[in-house]
């Protein structure tokens, strides 16, 4: 199975919807025109990033007119999209869905909000509760939203729930210049994706969006890694691009039967660790070799 | 200190407290001493390897900043006060990179005592990139008011100097339907080196991230002429005056206690144990803090439901 990928790197409009859903029309079109057979965007794409008290304004239920055109014009390619999501219940989610032939496949709403430095998020969004994979008509896939990712467990769950393809849409804020080639941010996130797709051999899809909000960069650098390790696509930094590779799926098996470690991997060890340690934490218990500190 | 080493002239600088009452040291966009400026520091040489920036990645970012903030309030025009020294000069070579020379203009503000030196390298600066420029002398508005209050010391003179400058670029940025860039790095922004609504007041800074030594590097690099960058900063609202000698230390070292303080967040204790003066630590500790004020809007007493900045929080760019 291969797979034609786009990457929307965009500078979507801070909290101006009208605007940002003519740049995914826009870029719709050409990637439709180039044969792109999926097309991931990045996060809050369809809204902008710092969106405050506007979260409420520009949040789309699943059911709303906006996300039906999105869904018919997935007709004609897969599209991930990140927008606000309003639940039946009033909850505000930082979600991407995943779209194809008319159908939402899948929403997953970002797990880790980062409420520090910059960020504000969890002042005006929920939390999400799941990370899930799930079936698409090019192989199994999971998505975790930017800050997800900084939590090596997300992506640890994603690979047991059968990722092939890990697709990590992102606004990356930019910073640290000091002297060297490249942003100091950048060259973090492009460690964590070559460890992710070589740990977990799977495609890892990194897609940031570019761009100023208030002073503000993003930074861009979208990037796909093969489940080797080797970088087989990469953006621009700092510039909008569309930018396509194509994905061979047979990839992931070529470096699965390579180094079989996933296979070896002890789900069951994991989870009985994870539960003894949450027991300690749960009895006030330091944890252990730690000093008793 | 109270008074300039070199010229014995009473210096624009009162203490702290004070300070916090009277919106502080005067820096304007000034015009500068009679006579010619020290070389301060001359090769600019980044005072620690964590203080050297990537300078071509920075030129892109402030680049790409100036463009985004002026196109997307629907303007295309800044202007810039010009006063010759080196913040306002990288400030033009940016902005004519940004948004093309003939979209900026340099405003040349000089009082009748500032350092002729001061407009002939705000003249350098403008022949240099091409840009657009005015000379507007401030010296009979302010004169006018001096006259009016013959008890005015040299920093509230400065400080209405810097003003006076300010409504001179408001003024202009309307005539020409443009945005005001402001010049204050991040140096003077933390030790509360400027004049609220003086040189503090503009739509948008580039610099105000970047340490005095690091614009230094940053002008180097986009070719403001040395002449400019090599002399010792100075706000010339006094004749004679430089920061150096106002601040009582210099850009070298303080850049370090605020990149230990500010950027990496170290306590005191670490600061002692890493060798800076408890004395300066605790006395540039001190301005950061008094000066926090110069920084955020002025306070708002709440009465209703939904008070602005506090509960009613909304981007700058909102829907732009």
């Amino acid at each position: 199975m291969k797979l034609k990928l786009g990457i929307a790197q965009i500078n979507p409009t801070l909290g101006n919807l009208d605007q940002n859903v003519e740049i995914f029309r826009k870029t719709v079109k050409e990637a439709t025109d180039n044969g792109t057979e999926l097309l991931v965007f990045p996060e809050l794409g369809l809204t902008g990033y710092f969106l405050k008290d506007m979260v409420p304004t520009v949040a789309q239920r699943l059911d709303s007119r906006l996300v039906r055109e999105i869904r018919r014009a997935s007709k004609k390619l897969s599209l991930v999209v990140g927008m606000v999501e309003e639940s039946p219940e009033h909850f505000f989610y930082n979600s991407v869905l995943y779209i194809e032939m008319g159908d939402i496949l899948h929403v997953h709403r970002k797990v880790y909000l980062p409420t520090y430095g910059i960020f504000d998020e969890e002042r005006y969004l929920s939390r999400g509760t799941q990370v899930r994979a799930f079936g698409t008509r090019f192989g199994r896939m999971a998505m975790l939203v930017c800050e997800d990712a900084w939590h090596p467990s997300t992506v640890y769950l994603a690979s047991q729930a059968g990722s092939q393809i890990l697709l990590i849409p992102a606004s990356s804020p930019g910073r640290g210049v000091q002297k060297g080639a490249k942003l100091q941010i950048s060259e973090t996130w492009e460690s964590m994706v070559r460890v992710y797709a070589t740990l977990f051999m799977q495609f890892c899809v990194f897609v940031n969006r570019v761009g100023y909000e208030d002073g503000i960069n993003f930074w861009g650098g979208s990037e796909v890694v093969n489940p080797s390790g080797k970088r087989i696509l990469k953006g621009p930094y700092l510039d909008e691009a569309l930018i396509e590779t194509t994905l061979d799926l047979e990839e992931v098996r070529r470096a699965r039967v390579a180094s079989p470690i996933l296979g070896d991997e002890d789900m069951n060890l994991t989870i009985q660790e994870l539960l003894y340690q949450r027991g300690l934490r749960e009895n006030g218990q330091p944890v252990e070799g730690n000093g008793g500190q | 200190m109270a008074v300039n080493k070199r010229t014995g002239e009473v210096m624009a600088h009162q203490s702290p407290a004070k300070r916090k009452r009277s919106s502080a040291a005067s820096r304007s966009s000034g015009n500068e001493a009679r006579r010619s400026t020290r070389i301060a520091n001359p090769n600019h040489a980044p005072p620690i390897p964590e203080l050297e920036i990537n300078v071509k990645l920075v030129e892109k970012l402030l680049i790409g900043f100036i463009e985004n903030v002026v196109t997307k309030t629907g303007f295309s025009r800044v202007v810039i006060g010009l006063s010759g020294g080196v913040d306002s000069a990288l400030c033009a070579y940016l902005a004519k990179k940004a948004l093309g020379r003939e979209n900026v203009t340099g405003i040349i503000m000089p009082y009748r005592l500032s350092n002729p030196e001061s407009v002939q390298h705000g003249r350098l600066i403008v022949k240099k990139t091409r840009i657009r420029s005015m000379t507007v002398n401030i010296s009979e508005m302010v004169d006018a008011y001096f006259e009016k209050v013959p008890d005015i010391d040299n920093m509230r003179k400065g400080n209405k100097m810097a003003r006076e400058r300010m409504t001179i670029l408001y003024d202009q940025s309307a005539a020409l339907n443009a945005l005001v860039l402001g010049t204050s790095n991040k140096s003077e922004l933390l030790l509360g080196y400027g004049t609220l609504y003086g040189d503090m007041a503009h739509a948008l800074n580039p610099l105000g991230d970047l340490y005095k030594t690091q614009v230094w590097q940053m002008a180097t690099h986009m070719g403001v002429p040395e002449e400019i960058v090599g002399k010792a900063a100075s706000a010339d609202l006094v004749v004679g005056q430089t920061d150096e000698d106002d601040l009582g230390f210099k850009y070298a070292d303080v850049d370090v206690l605020l990149y230990h303080l500010v950027d990496l967040r170290c306590s005191m204790e670490e600061l002692v144990e890493k060798g800076f003066d408890p004395t300066f630590i605790d006395r540039v500790d001190r301005l950061v803090r008094l000066n926090q004020y110069k920084r955020r809007l002025p306070v708002i007493a709440k009465v209703s439901a939904r008070t602005i900045d506090r509960d009613f929080r909304y981007a700058r760019d909102w829907g732009i």
